[in-house]
């Protein structure tokens, strides 16, 4: 079934949205990896830390339109929210000891493991056990599929048809 | 008409359901059962040694819930690819 | 008339079922199951309120009681997958829309 194509698509948008998405770049990525890495101390964590980092891909599909969104490959983001999502059940290997997904490293004065007194304080950094890397491999593979769905659907409803 | 009929006849009655499941809650602020969850309050800071109870229950009391929820996101991802991945010409050729 | 949140969100799901099956159009469709998983979400949050509480997160919080954390923790996981059962209908009306040319749900049948 032939039917006209949209050349309206080809450059992107025009010259404003284009600087005003590289400048935003930066903020975005930084908000979200704000978000990931203290996930045990305020509200947030893996989830929407990595969604806010898959609007990076959305507004670069957006304000540079078909032709340069081929730049993006599929296959090497797919490849990294598997890594993302293997190395999640990896962490629940650590505390094997006494159970599956076991904090051990909570309490141990080893890289995660400080203790914090009980009641109101403000947050330190380092504690939480085996928390924070759980945060950082479920932020990564939230953002790569999150990416991917985008990526997919907007190159399939953008090319000619064949 | 008659279809369309039947159709609204029965969300009417499907509404009036859950409606009456709505007045049959607690009222709300005073939720029924909070054994576990002043027990997560109290011991969670203590176990975890985190500041965020919402994220030690996510992630270590409820972790089993997290992968396999984890699990599913990247499964609707690649059903995503799967659908709608074709790459063009080169599929004709097979 | 206190539990005005619960009939909120039974007024929501219901807004959400219905539009999913009087409609014609399948975007919209879509909408309404997107809606009525919403709703859901929101009931689960709204049970675990306590009066005059506060998010249970101890970083420099204020001195009240705290409400339950594991509503929240059971809606994070349903968000996602109602992300992921929304993502997978849209690839396929993506699909039907290019195969038979229009989103009326009723003009040709998945038979042929």
């Amino acid at each position: 079934m032939k039917r006209k194509t949209d050349k309206s698509m080809d450059d992107g948008m025009s010259i404003i949205v284009k600087v005003a998405a590289y400048v935003l770049a930066v903020p975005i990525t930084i908000l979200g990896l704000y978000i990931i890495l203290h996930g045990h101390l305020t509200p947030g964590g893996g989830f929407p830390g990595g969604a806010v980092i898959a609007t990076l891909t959305v507004l670069f599909l957006v304000a540079a339109g078909k032709e340069k969104a081929k730049a993006l490959k599929r296959d090497m983001i797919s490849f990294a929210g598997g890594v993302g999502l293997v190395l999640f059940a990896f962490f629940g290997f650590i505390g094997t000891g006494t159970t599956f997904f076991f904090n051990a490293l909570a309490n141990s004065g080893s890289l995660f493991g400080m203790r914090i007194p009980f009641g109101v304080n403000p947050g330190y950094m380092w504690t939480a056990g085996v928390i924070p890397p759980m945060n950082m491999a479920v932020g990564l593979e939230v953002a790569a599929s999150l990416s991917v769905i985008a990526l997919v659907m907007f190159v399939y409803t953008m090319e000619d048809e064949r | 008409m008659k279809g369309l009929l039947i159709r609204s006849l029965t969300l009417v009655l499907l509404f009036a359901f859950l409606m009456a499941a709505a007045f049959q809650l607690n009222p709300f602020g005073s939720p029924a059962h909070t054994v576990m969850d002043d027990y997560y309050i109290r011991n969670g800071q203590a176990e975890t040694a985190s500041n965020n109870i919402v994220s030690s229950v996510v992630f270590d009391y409820r972790g089993m819930d997290t992968l396999l929820e984890a699990s599913v996101l990247f499964t609707a991802a690649s059903g995503v690819v799967m659908v709608l991945g074709r790459r063009g010409k080169d599929e004709k050729k097979d | 008339m206190m539990d005005l949140p619960f009939i909120a969100v039974m007024i929501l799901i219901m807004l959400g079922i219905s539009a999913a099956v009087l409609k014609r159009n399948m975007i919209k469709i879509v909408m309404g199951v997107s809606i009525s998983a919403s709703g859901i979400n929101l009931l689960l949050v709204a049970l675990g309120y306590r009066e005059g509480g506060v998010a249970p997160i101890f970083t420099n919080a204020p001195a009240a009681q705290m409400v339950l954390p594991t509503p929240q923790a059971l809606t994070l996981t349903s968000i996602v997958i109602d992300l992921a059962v929304t993502a997978m209908m849209l690839s396929f009306v993506i699909l039907m829309y290019k195969h038979y040319g229009s989103t009326d749900s009723r003009k040709r049948r998945l038979s042929g």
